[in-house]
């Protein structure tokens, strides 16, 4: 009886790890994540004009992250 | 039985089934798993223990990996050089589509043979971590050095350590 119950529970958490819709992507299999429009900002240059505009508007540096916080101190 | 003995016996199962999917990576010391691969340009099979008894320098490597073309270029003009010494350079192209490969390749061309494996089974066996990555072979045929990723300066390195393979009988 003891080992059904294991062997549900083992059965579950695999089910779990099967259909969670994570994919393990290979370090070979990035062809397609590599390409331009896969990245956040395909365009560096208008995405540091975007950033500057957006920090004037602001008042602050950091803005647009982490960094700086917010604060207007840097 | 005890209870607590039955758990540990299933949760070590669990565990192994658990881990047992990161297993096979190639490492140093280790004898490099033999590849069985036709060419990039389709021109026949070549298979990595032709080349025993040459330090063989295995380069895996993708048209979209910005390092590689840095790395091609130099790896062929070093093939060049100490390739009557007794150094191969093997290119194992892992681009899911060939065409892009070939593409590459004739833009940057380079001396050494490069396979193609669209499918992906022998990085899948070399367990690669990154792109690129290259596994440096001594004459008897174990891995003796592997390099991830690629800079312009590795190249002074990866030459030392192949000269110094190339010494040995």
């Amino acid at each position: 009886m003891l080992i059904i119950r294991y062997a549900v529970a083992i059965s579950f958490l695999m089910g779990i790890g099967l259909t969670s819709g994570c994919a393990n992507v290979e370090a070979w299999e990035r062809g397609v994540l590599s390409k331009s429009e896969m990245s956040w900002d395909p365009d560096p240059l208008s995405a540091g004009l975007n950033e500057h505009i957006y920090f004037s508007k602001e008042g602050s540096s950091g803005g647009a992250a982490l960094g700086g916080g917010g604060c207007g101190c840097n | 039985m005890s209870n607590a003995s039955e758990k540990c016996r299933v949760l070590t199962l669990v565990l192994i089934v658990f881990t047992s999917c990161s297993a096979g990576a190639v490492n140093v010391g280790e004898r490099a798993p033999d590849i069985n691969l036709p060419t990039l340009k389709n021109e026949g099979i070549l298979s990595l223990s032709d080349f025993r008894g040459r330090v063989v320098y295995l380069d895996f490597w993708a048209s979209w990996c910005g390092s590689c073309r840095t790395s091609l270029p130099l790896l062929s003009k070093l093939r060049d050089e100490l390739s009557i010494s007794g150094l191969e350079v093997i290119g194992v192209n892992v681009d899911a589509d060939t065409a892009a490969g070939v593409k590459f390749i004739n833009k940057y061309p380079v001396s050494f043979p490069v396979l193609a494996d669209p499918a992906g089974k022998t990085p899948k066996l070399y367990a690669l971590k990154g792109m690129p990555t290259s596994f440096l072979i001594d004459k008897s045929g174990k891995v003796r050095k592997i390099h991830q990723g690629f800079k312009k300066s590795d190249m002074q390195v990866i030459r030392h350590q192949v000269m110094n393979l190339l010494k040995e009988k």
